[in-house]
């Protein structure tokens, strides 16, 4: 035993010493990984303690899952949670399907002047910060000098306040990302249907398919495993949603429906250092994530061999 | 099989019918970056009267002056460049010797060193846990802590990792037999041949770090290291509900409308100016990423 660890130490040794500048080259990127990425973990203990910056993580006391107990009894964190799942469930249903639908249409647009004109547009959006995306938003919508109430007015309807009513938060979240990421997000299916055999369609023009009878039985079931991948992801993001958006677009007015997890951890814990309570809250909100991702993935391995890993 | 014919009738009204969808779709992708341009140069009191709704009204650039006579404007652009290049260069220093290293398959650890990038995307501490790390480390309020850690993220250095390990072996093999060492390896083969996916990875960095104000609005605290989303976001979002300051910019040649829509035009100009690159190499980037394990 002990001489095969020698042996088995020997050979690491070895390997070092012929290795030693791919190791060297590996080292920032390591110490950046630990430095960055986990050694923030230790923090995560704050989570299960009453932590007091002054005392430090070490010097705070254990409370077991009193964070947490705390957390769920707090009517404003619930609400925050449901938000989440809604804002996140409403987008799987209406901003999910729009980035396929556009990666069809590209796909059936013949002129190619006009497909890359317009795909190097709709990309576009992607590209700009979500500051800019918010000022436009405010832009359009305001009730004073905005598109939509000056179409509204002059059309007789009462100007409408989108971003202090709490019943408006969703769609104009939902809408302004639609716009946003939908074209971005069509290049994935594009490189799916680049991928489908060109033979396939040749038979079924020979049968006499129409064009809409070939998206829907050898475009769509084709690109079936790339709509699964990208769905497997989109549930396993189903608790984080874009709260560097939403806090550049909410206001208390409209707390009921805009306020989400992340959301509550940067109000409770960076603008009001309530450490211990916002960590179990971003805690809470990580280990739900990480478990969707795992029973997405396993349910789509059973039911469609189609799998992230 | 002759071509001819190809298409029946109602295969043409279809073809129609997508490319006018199509067509809606690009202008109202357009039309929210032509209102801003338009207000931007158009006079405060045609603005807020609603008078400008495609074109501009009073053709004036009062609002552009405005902002360009702003000091903080100038020293938010400045910060902006130097985390935009500087953190770019920093994380390709990092980067990519780390992913050459992780592509060599005879690496050992090599494995556990995958595993650790990649638990990365799905596992983090959060955001408190990153911030109170930050604090630790007496990275607050430094302009070298904002670069430094952001440095790297799992997906940009798996999609390098993907292409070196991509490179064929022969290259390897004969760099070897001149008796070069790894670091001229990479170098002086490696780098050259990965190219596009180098450039893939700066301008992702790029873009992302142009556009990030977050961070910047939690870790730092002086009004001289601000970037200039963070300047946008303290005028456009922070100012928009202060009506006060919103009426002491209204005169009648610019308002606070035309003034943040001038703002953002100036922001979104470098973006336009490299989109054109970007284009050219994120479809690339991409297809070569295949973001697996």
């Amino acid at each position: 035993m002990t001489s095969r660890m020698t042996h088995y130490l020997k050979g690491i040794g070895e390997d070092l010493r012929r290795d030693w500048q791919l190791y060297l080259l590996a080292l920032p990127m390591i110490v950046w990984f630990l430095l960055f990425l986990y050694k923030p973990m230790e923090g995560l203990q704050i989570a299960f303690k009453d932590f007091s910056p002054f005392r430090g993580i070490a010097g705070s006391p254990w409370v077991g899952l009193e964070n947490f107990r705390t957390l769920l009894e707090d009517q404003i964190f619930i609400r925050a949670f449901i938000n989440t799942i809604t804002i996140s469930g409403l987008g799987l249903i209406f901003a999910f399907p729009v980035p396929i639908i556009l990666a069809l249409m590209f796909n059936e647009l013949q002129n190619e002047f006009g497909r890359r004109f317009s795909q190097t547009i709709v990309y576009l959006p992607h590209f700009i910060s979500v500051v800019i995306v918010a000022g436009i938003v405010i832009n359009l919508l305001s009730p004073t000098t905005g598109v939509i109430n000056l179409i509204l007015s002059s059309l007789g309807f009462e100007p409408v306040y989108f971003l202090t009513q709490p019943e408006w938060f969703r769609s104009v979240f939902i809408g302004s990302n639609i716009w946003k990421e939908a074209g971005f997000e069509s290049i994935v299916y594009l490189a799916a249907i680049a991928g489908v055999s060109p033979t396939l369609y040749e038979s079924a023009r020979v049968d006499g398919a129409s064009r809409w009878q070939m998206i829907w039985r050898i475009t769509l079931p084709c690109i079936l495993p790339t709509i699964i991948i990208m769905l497997i992801i989109r549930i396993g993001n189903l608790v984080e949603v874009g709260f560097e958006y939403i806090i550049l677009l909410y206001q208390p007015a409209t707390y009921s429906t805009a306020d989400v997890v992340s959301t509550y951890v940067y109000r409770t814990g960076l603008q009001g250092t309530q450490y211990d309570l916002a960590t179990a809250a971003g805690l809470f909100n990580a280990v739900i994530a990480f478990a969707l991702v795992f029973t997405a993935n396993r349910i789509s391995r059973k039911v469609s061999s189609t799998s992230l890993w | 099989m002759a071509h001819f014919n190809l298409y029946s009738r109602g295969d043409w009204i279809f073809g129609y019918a997508n490319a006018a969808l199509i067509g809606i779709f690009v202008l109202s992708t357009l039309y929210p970056f032509i209102y801003i341009l338009a207000v931007s140069v158009s006079s405060g009191a045609a603005v807020t009267s609603g008078q400008v709704i495609l074109f501009p009204k009073d053709l004036t650039l009062a609002a552009y002056e405005f902002v360009l006579s702003d000091r903080l404007f100038w020293i938010a652009y400045g910060n902006t460049f130097i985390y935009t290049f500087g953190g770019t260069a920093v994380s390709l220093a990092i980067m990519i010797p780390g992913a050459y290293a992780l592509s060599r398959s005879r690496l050992r650890g090599r494995k556990f060193l995958n595993l650790m990038v990649a638990f990365t995307l799905w596992f983090n501490a959060g955001m408190i846990p990153f911030f109170l790390n930050m604090r630790d480390l007496g990275l607050l309020d430094s302009r070298f802590g904002l670069i430094i850690g952001f440095a790297c993220n799992a997906f940009n250095v798996i999609l390098l990792r993907n292409f070196f390990e991509a490179v064929p072996k022969s290259f390897e093999e004969a760099a070897k037999m001149d008796g070069a060492s790894e670091f001229q390896l990479l170098w002086k083969v490696f780098i050259p041949l990965s190219k596009p996916a180098i450039i893939t990875v700066g301008l992702f960095c790029i873009v992302s770090r142009w556009n990030s104000y977050f961070w910047a609005m939690v870790l730092l605290r002086g009004e001289e290291k601000i970037p200039l989303q963070l300047y946008l976001k303290r005028i456009i979002v922070d100012l928009s509900a202060n009506d006060e300051f919103a009426s002491s910019l209204m005169t009648s040649r610019y308002s606070f409308e035309t003034v943040t829509a001038a703002i953002m035009i100036a922001s979104i100009i470098p973006v336009l100016l490299i989109y054109p690159s970007i284009q050219k190499y994120f479809n690339k980037g991409i297809t070569l990423g295949g973001v697996k394990e």
